[in-house]
């Protein structure tokens, strides 16, 4: 009798763990895992597949997977032919020439022709900053033969290569005309590029996993690869973007060799990654990004300048990046708004890098007029890489007697409600805090929020300063560089002078590695080429 | 039989109207503006407008409706906004790996809890009984992240035993598929153990004492014969409400499960969705799911008749 209650007891227990058991059996990986695949966690799921509609850094990112571009830069930021064979400006300076290279192949086998050139052109200067700045000066595009096109100025205009060759969003990547014919408003519906990789719509799960693999009609430069110029030779036969929302997964699978590369590991887990022997940290994007606090001039008593210099004077850089990134190797105090190591880098008109003068704050408040009235900062609660700002910022800002309320939300319930002009009453707001990559702010006109067109085409919080849009155009006519700077020194002081935004410092968002990855171009943009796994 | 499933299917029509109706407006409602994502950080406020134009977001809500409903009345579920993917497809590339999840938690949870509440009715008061209480409340207590976490640290990164996290499916062969949902199956299945093995003691413990037990004893059964045919049959309804209602719960509670191990289901779907204001897929899987819930409860009301032939509709 007991022993057929054992038995049944085992039974019972047995099925159960039945599962558990044969999958411990089970062979090990799903054995896919070899050299010639790279796996590669991106910081988000990509979703959107057109980086022209959005400037979003994962479409951005995908973007260079599978487009290419006219020019791209090298590690001195200098412009340098991509898809560009040649090309020569007329005496005059009004007339560009430029000739494709040999042989480019989009991934449905049909050539890359001047008429997909000039209609991905189109379609990029209705959406991006410097696109539509050059569209201004533009009097036409002609397509001269299926390689050659020309590009007609109405005046000279000095940031033609620049805007061409611009490595981060949006960026001019060439599509089939039937693609580029879409809306700018509109998404494209097909994934079909002339670039390194080639996309597997058939594997893609929006959020999830993307695929790509070698495109094997692509012709690399024979330059070396830099930032995104130069040969971009592949090495490995399919990548797999693999999203892993959670930080600590993510590190698991890496340290386990599931994946390979980790684009953005949370900077908490960064001492728990270097101690793994088999995982290297390497900062890939050495221009780095920047925090901002920017203000709504259309909300009282934000419209008053004597209040938003308060704040100004209020505001230290080093208790932002303390708290947003904690270890001082991956961030630096610094006042520049192009970059802090980029060629206009100058710390002209720069307030409160280093130290907050509050008394002095204290005063200016009191003198602007200030009654008191609520100061509402959105707080995105959800996104890991700014949500501290905002907690910073209350403290200070009340240090000096400002009436604040912070409002806390998801990024993108933020991201509706920062689109509000609206009072306070209706949904609109005062002050919200983002970061934005060097790559996108590296001169007076790449960089929106010195845009003074307020309600008209301005960035959100809509600052409208007549005197900062002739700088800038006065900047965009240029052709001298050391004349260029002297006026992004200009620009520089009219933005502290009228506090367009507040910037909050440079930080470095590194890459976890495994040691076996070689070959990883560092850039701008996050790029996947010239990688091997050994 | 056949008049219970058709009622149930035609009763389903009206719920399923007023949760389309419901989700409709309460994403309408609520903040947030898809066109203000999908435009970017640059966008000027014409740009926004003209992508809420293009997805038809600038009419009146009564007419965004219509358009829904028609769509809905040629099974169509729409596109989703960020990434211009049918809703169906999209669903469809998650569903398998939440149902995965969901069942083998389930048939794991069912296998290894109705015995153990078998036994530890049957064995009232010894050390077993007291073990698997202790076991339940255990069960009920610790969080599903902090025992993923620990199951995941044990047997994946000290153990090496398990991958770390990721989905295969079945199509990549059994050993593959068994290998990736063991550990967020015995992870998610801990509280549902707890769960089925009390309600499986307490509803043996009612029926033991019944004289139809005493009656069967006496006619020297085998106590297995005993437990299983006449106990546990006659204890089985409150059981099979209770796994019913956990599947229900499982399939729209997978979503920290799903995080913790990387598995790219239903649950992380609506999540990315709502964060992301993409109305179609919130719509059409809260639609969807709430016809499943139909079918599950269906299904429960089925096995009642089937086990007790006195339950009739």
């Amino acid at each position: 009798m007991r022993s057929r209650r054992f038995h049944m007891l085992v039974s019972a227990i047995g099925l159960s763990i039945g599962l558990g058991l044969l999958a411990g059996a089970a062979t090990t990986a799903v054995a896919q895992d070899n050299k010639k695949v790279l796996r590669f966690i991106p910081h988000a799921g990509l979703r959107i597949t057109d980086p022209i509609i959005t400037t979003a850094f994962m479409s951005r990112n995908h973007g260079y997977m599978i487009y290419d571009t006219l020019f791209g830069v090298d590690d001195k930021m200098q412009v340098k032919p991509q898809m560009v064979e040649k090309y020569d400006l007329s005496g005059d300076k009004l007339t560009y020439t430029f000739i494709l290279r040999d042989g480019l192949k989009f991934h449905d086998g049909a050539p890359v022709t001047s008429t997909d050139v000039l209609a991905s052109l189109k379609r990029w200067g209705e959406r991006d900053t410097m696109g539509q700045k050059l569209a201004e000066y533009t009097k036409e595009w002609k397509e001269v033969d299926a390689k050659t096109f020309q590009l007609v100025l109405k005046e000279p205009y000095g940031l033609v290569l620049d805007s061409l060759g611009k490595p981060s969003s949006n960026v001019p990547f060439i599509m089939p005309k039937r693609m580029a014919d879409t809306p700018s408003t509109t998404n494209v519906t097909e994934e079909i590029g002339s670039g390194p990789y080639r996309f597997i719509k058939a594997e893609f799960q929006p959020g999830v996993k993307v695929v790509y693999e070698k495109n094997p009609d692509y012709k690399p430069r024979s330059e070396p690869a830099t930032f995104t110029s130069g040969g971009k030779v592949v090495k490995v036969d399919r990548v797999e973007w693999m999203t892993i929302a959670d930080p600590q997964t993510a590190m698991n699978a890496l340290i386990k060799g599931e994946v390979d590369i980790w684009e953005q590991p949370a900077f908490d887990l960064l001492p728990e990654l270097k101690k793994q022997k088999d995982i290297e940290i390497r900062n890939l994007q050495p221009l780095g990004m920047n925090y901002m606090l920017r203000m709504n001039w259309l909300q009282p008593p934000l419209d008053n300048v004597k209040v938003r210099q308060a704040i100004l004077h209020a505001i230290q850089q080093e208790d932002y990046l303390a708290a947003q990134v904690g270890d001082p190797d991956y961030y630096k105090v610094c006042g520049a708004i192009f970059g802090c190591s980029t060629p206009l880098a100058t710390d002209a008109g720069a307030v409160g890098t280093k130290k907050a003068d509050v008394a002095k704050a204290k005063k200016m408040l009191a003198d602007s007029g200030y009654k008191g009235e609520k100061i509402v900062i959105m707080a995105p609660t959800d996104l890991n890489s700014i949500n501290q700002l905002p907690l910073v910022s209350a403290p200070l800002l009340r240090a000096i007697g400002v009436n604040v309320e912070v409002q806390s939300m998801d990024w993108q319930t933020l991201v509706g409600r920062r689109a509000k002009m609206d009072p306070i009453d209706q949904g609109g707001w005062h002050i919200f805090h983002t970061a934005w990559g060097t790559a996108d702010m590296m001169n007076p006109i790449a960089n929106a929020g010195t845009k003074g067109l307020g309600k008209q085409g301005g960035f959100f919080g809509w600052t409208e300063d007549p005197e900062m849009e002739k700088l800038r155009d006065s900047y965009a006519r240029e052709p001298d560089a050391a004349k260029q700077k002297a006026i992004a020194e200009a620009v520089q002081k009219r933005l502290y002078e009228m506090v367009h935004y507040i910037p909050l410092g440079e930080y470095f968002q590194p890459s976890a590695v495994r040691k076996n990855v070689k070959g990883m171009v560092a850039s701008p943009a996050y790029v996947l080429w010239n990688i091997e796994k050994q | 039989m056949l008049r219970l499933i058709l009622s149930r299917l035609l009763a389903a029509i009206p719920v399923m109207g007023v949760v389309a109706i419901f989700v409709f407006l309460l994403l309408r409602l609520s903040p947030g503006d898809p066109a203000a994502i999908l435009a970017g950080d640059t966008a000027t406020p014409e740009a926004i407008a003209a992508i809420r134009a293009d997805l038809g977001l600038d009419r009146p809500i009564p007419e965004q409706f219509v358009t829904w409903i028609g769509q809905l009345a040629q099974g169509d579920l729409g596109k989703s906004v960020l990434s211009k993917q049918p809703v169906a497809t999209m669903i469809g590339q998650r569903v398998e790996p939440t149902m995965s999840l969901a069942l083998t938690t389930l048939i794991f949870a069912i296998v290894v809890a109705v015995p153990m509440g078998i036994l530890a009715a049957w064995k009232q008061g010894s050390w077993f009984d007291r073990g698997i209480m202790a076991l339940s409340v255990a069960g009920f207590s610790i969080p599903v992240f902090v025992l993923g976490y620990i199951m995941v640290y044990v047997f994946s990164m000290k153990l090496d035993l398990f991958p770390a996290q990721g989905f295969a499916p079945l199509r990549d062969g059994l050993p593959a598929f068994l290998e990736r949902i063991a550990l967020p199956t015995v992870t998610l299945s801990f509280i549902y153990i707890a769960l089925f093995a009390r309600i499986t003691r307490t509803a043996m413990l009612e029926v033991l004492n019944e004289d139809y037990i005493r009656t069967a004893h006496a006619k020297g059964l085998k106590e297995h014969v005993v437990l299983v045919r006449h106990a546990l049959r006659n204890a089985a309804i409150p059981i099979v409400s209770v796994i019913g209602i956990g599947f229900a719960l499982l399939i729209g509670g997978v979503v920290i499960t799903e995080t913790v191990f990387n598995i790219p289901g239903i649950g992380r779907l609506v999540v990315d969705a709502v964060l992301g204001r993409d109305y179609p897929i919130i719509q059409g899987i809260i639609l969807v799911f709430s016809g499943v819930y139909v079918l599950i409860n269906l299904a429960i009301d089925i096995a009642y008749v089937l086990l007790d032939p006195r339950i009739r509709y």
